[in-house]
């Protein structure tokens, strides 16, 4: 049969080899091939708000809201081990302190945003620290249940405006600062990210993901290291959060809603699990597709879910791991 | 006093049945079900549909249900779960898109005539209507045989898991894949069969609990959490373990909503949670592979 017969034959391209290391300094061919992936992605995000319309530089703002959510799972689940089904956690209380400040002390969205980001972090961590013991679907679902639990007494003790929320927040001056905003916040995140995770501290996390009975063995404290990576993936989530609060002017029990743990985890697994990179591009194609199916209600959250699902079964790589192999290597069909 | 006493002791084995199958499946044989709430549910509106919309004997749609109930755990495993196995992270995510899918596919509206299951509608008749008086308190037949049926499971599936080839096959896969399949056992048919088992039950849990209110989709969620509560605070794979915490949960829950209200009840849910891992972080009865869950 003729499948049988041949074989795909993958070899790095030469220039990817010349590139590694020091060498890549040796000419701006080599720097060039560096740097075009990453300035592209730079200039892209901060050229895209110019190119659209009023509509869709709303949706470029949720976007981005998704984009950090997608990027903190991303984090926490391929970086950590730990699988954070309650991204609307971080939300919830980002946007919740974000809200409250500006509600009872009139600070104005400069002040609330970066308070509300540590505020929520800290309360987010403290939440979730003792339920770090737990890992795998154990932990998975206990921060599933967070936000249901969250809403629930809420509710229950009719606190912050109860089931109706606050509004008449303060929002932000223009759209062109709402857009700059978060996607400088995307992009900080990210390349932070992406450093963090080959200093120390990150090859430490990784070792606990692998196996974290070795790094015990080493005489490192497991359950410190997860407390500084939540309380980082919470920063950002709480971030989005706090952003997501002044950009609608308004708090309220939506903000622990579904949607904001199922789409960043679509995006993630869309764009490739733990490249950092490709859960922004996950978002930045899911959210308005998701946009474009607003009629639908319910629907849509099948839709991610298959989605989802297609992806993890037939393309469990993701787009971003697609691509960079493209872009790295060549294929060629060979006899066998 | 003694209603609080005699609808915790309820509540308990309704945690303990519905915790049943999630045990045998993710205790026991270690595959993780996140579908289990959503299987729950869907029996419920199966029956509902097959006694309401085809009009059939109501023994027999329970039948069908539950028939329809394990060829569909036995489906997830075969397409979804096998592909993943191994890799913990997309084992979780995979599973929980298949319950998102069944439980808002529930609730969708308006896609080929198709209603939905929104509302309170749809309720399911007791198996024995009336009521009966122990200790100056009325219990209705169905309660009865919610305890009736927890009990008769409990000892089954103790006698399955610990006297039956099959059973001690799913217990050998969950200790050691490997030497387990060192002695002969196909570790994939075993946890295929355990994922029959588990759907089934969860649907049998579904028909015996469900008529004592009405279903919907949300039941989903919070059956799972349920179930899921009683596996941490019990501890893996221990069944002394599920049924002392399925009854420690039962009457915290009935007693707090006693005392200060129905709101209080998911407080004290995770409450718990968190107090029995601050305590005792592998579980109140838990051994078998504590370290490797919990650190």
């Amino acid at each position: 049969m003729s499948f049988q017969d041949l074989r795909k034959k993958r070899l790095d391209r030469s220039i990817e080899v010349r590139s590694r290391g020091l060498y890549a300094l040796s000419s701006y061919r080599e720097m060039t091939y560096l740097l075009a992936p990453r300035l592209f992605l730079i200039v892209g995000f901060l050229v895209m708000p110019l190119l659209l319309d009023n509509y869709w530089q709303r949706v470029l703002c949720t976007a981005g809201v998704f984009a950090m959510l997608a990027l903190s799972f991303d984090f926490l689940a391929e970086y950590v081990g730990l699988v954070c089904l309650g991204g609307s956690l971080f939300i919830g209380f980002g946007g919740y302190s974000a809200g409250l400040l500006n509600e009872h002390f009139s600070l104005p969205p400069v002040a609330t945003i970066p308070l509300a980001t540590i505020i929520g972090a800290c309360v987010s961590t403290l939440v979730i620290m003792p339920c770090l013991r737990l890992r795998g679907i154990y932990f998975a679902i206990i921060t599933f249940m967070m936000p249901l639990f969250a809403r629930n007494v809420i509710v229950a003790l009719s606190l912050f405006g109860s089931t109706e929320g606050i509004t008449g927040l303060d929002t932000m001056p223009n759209i062109w600062v709402e857009q700059y905003v978060i996607l400088i916040a995307v992009l900080v995140s990210l390349f932070g990210l992406r450093r963090f995770v080959t200093e120390d501290v990150g090859l430490i996390m990784m070792g606990i993901k692998d196996n974290d009975r070795a790094v015990l063995a080493a005489g490192i404290s497991i359950f410190r290291y997860r407390v500084l990576a939540v309380f980082i993936a919470a920063l950002i989530g709480c971030f989005a959060g706090a952003y997501l609060t002044h950009l609608y002017g308004w708090l309220g029990l939506s903000l622990f809603a579904m949607d904001f743990s199922i789409l960043p985890i679509a995006a993630t697994v869309m764009g490739g699990m733990g490249t950092l990179v490709g859960p922004v591009i996950g978002a930045l194609i899911l959210s308005p597709l998701s946009e474009a199916l607003r009629g639908l209600g319910q629907l849509r959250v099948v839709l991610y879910c298959l989605l989802l699902l297609v992806f993890i079964l037939y393309k469990p790589e993701g787009l971003m791991n697609f691509l960079e192999r493209k872009y790295h290597q060549f294929e060629r069909e060979e006899k066998v | 006093m003694e209603s609080v006493l005699l609808y915790g002791a309820i509540n308990s084995v309704t945690f303990a049945l519905t915790a049943i199958g999630f045990s045998l499946v993710y205790g026991v044989s270690r595959v993780p079900n996140f579908a289990h709430g959503a299987i729950y549910v869907l029996v419920g509106f199966l029956t509902w549909s097959f006694v309401n919309d085809l009009n059939l004997n109501y023994a027999l749609s329970i039948v069908i249900s539950l028939a329809i109930a394990s060829v569909l755990g036995l489906a997830i495993y075969q397409f979804v779960l096998l592909r993943l196995r191994g890799m913990p992270t997309s084992e979780i995510i995979a599973s929980f898109a298949v319950s998102l899918i069944i439980l808002e596919g529930l609730r969708l509206q308006g896609i080929g005539g198709f209603k939905g299951f929104i509302g309170p509608n749809y309720v399911l008749k007791p198996f024995i209507d009336g009521k009966i008086e122990i200790f100056n308190v009325f219990v209705d037949y169905q309660r009865l045989i919610v305890v009736v049926a927890g009990v008769v499971l409990a000892i089954g599936l103790w006698f399955f898991t610990h006297r039956t080839k099959i059973g001690l096959s799913l217990r050998a896969i969950a200790q050691d894949e490997q030497a387990a399949m060192m002695l002969g056992i196909n570790s994939d048919r075993a946890a295929m069969i355990s994922m029959a088992i588990g759907s089934a039950l969860a649907g049998l849990a579904a028909v015996i609990i469900l008529p004592l209110g009405n279903i919907t989709a949300e039941a989903g969620y919070h059956v799972l959490i349920y179930a899921l509560a009683v596996c941490i605070i019990g501890g893996l794979g221990s069944w002394a373990g599920t049924v002392l915490a399925a009854f420690l949960l039962g009457f915290a829950m009935k007693v707090s909503t006693h005392m200060f209200g129905a709101v209080w009840e998911s407080v004290v849910l995770v409450g718990t949670i968190i107090l029995v891992l601050l305590v005792k972080p592998s579980g109140l009865l838990g051994r078998q592979k504590e370290l490797e869950e919990r650190v």
